[in-house]
């Protein structure tokens, strides 16, 4: 894939996807603690969304990155438009204001402070040549 | 390894007007509020790019993380 394919196979995921968070990891198995807690608010307020891991290949987060003007991860789109990361998606979370862009009801035991999210295993690094050193 | 104080100086040279507070305990994660009437009628996004702009590359490198709180002045 050249990175024009990428560009475009990530605008069209923003643009095909109600909300979409670009994130380390997995939902189920977040790489890194602030794409951790971002999954974790999402699911405290029951909101489907797509993920996409942005680790396989560093093209995806340059690509992104040129995109949306934003140089960190995690990043949250919501009809097409950037929300915001961590931080943004925190304060948004607390006042109520995430829910409402979002246009969903926060659940009655949705926490009101931003919840934790999952413990983040540290990476195992890959087979390679400095593992064959050490 | 950038201080606190110099990622202060940095944010409040790029964005006139700017007050900053940031903190660090270790020189690689800060964690910044920064104040600034610049951003009186800009959404969120485009508060916090204002800031990042001051950092041209470096967020991800040298500065690891940088947690940010943004508030119009």
């Amino acid at each position: 894939m050249s990175d024009n394919e990428i560009r475009d196979a990530i605008a069209t995921a923003i643009a095909d996807n109600e909300v979409i968070l670009f994130m380390k990891g997995s939902p189920a198995s977040p790489a890194c603690g602030f794409s951790a807690r971002t999954v974790a608010m999402l699911e405290a307020l029951e909101t489907p969304f797509a993920a996409v891991d942005v680790l396989p290949d560093p093209r995806i987060r340059q690509e992104l990155s040129a995109l949306s003007k934003w140089p960190t991860i995690p990043q949250l789109f919501h009809g097409g438009e950037l929300i915001g990361g961590c931080d943004i998606i925190t304060e948004m979370y607390e006042s109520g204001e995430l829910a409402q862009v979002l246009g969903v009801e926060a659940p009655g035991d949705a926490p009101a402070e931003a919840p934790a999210g999952a413990e983040v295993e540290p990476q195992v690094a890959p087979l390679g040549i400095e593992n064959r050193l050490a | 390894m950038p201080s606190a104080d110099e990622v202060k100086t940095r944010i409040e040279a790029a964005i006139p007007g700017a007050q900053a507070e940031v903190n660090t305990a270790d020189e690689v994660h800060f964690s910044a509020l920064v104040r600034a009437s610049a951003f009186d009628g800009l959404s969120r996004v485009q508060q916090h790019r204002l800031v990042y702009d001051a950092f041209d590359g470096e967020l991800g490198g040298s500065i690891h993380a940088l947690a940010l709180k943004t508030e119009v002045l």
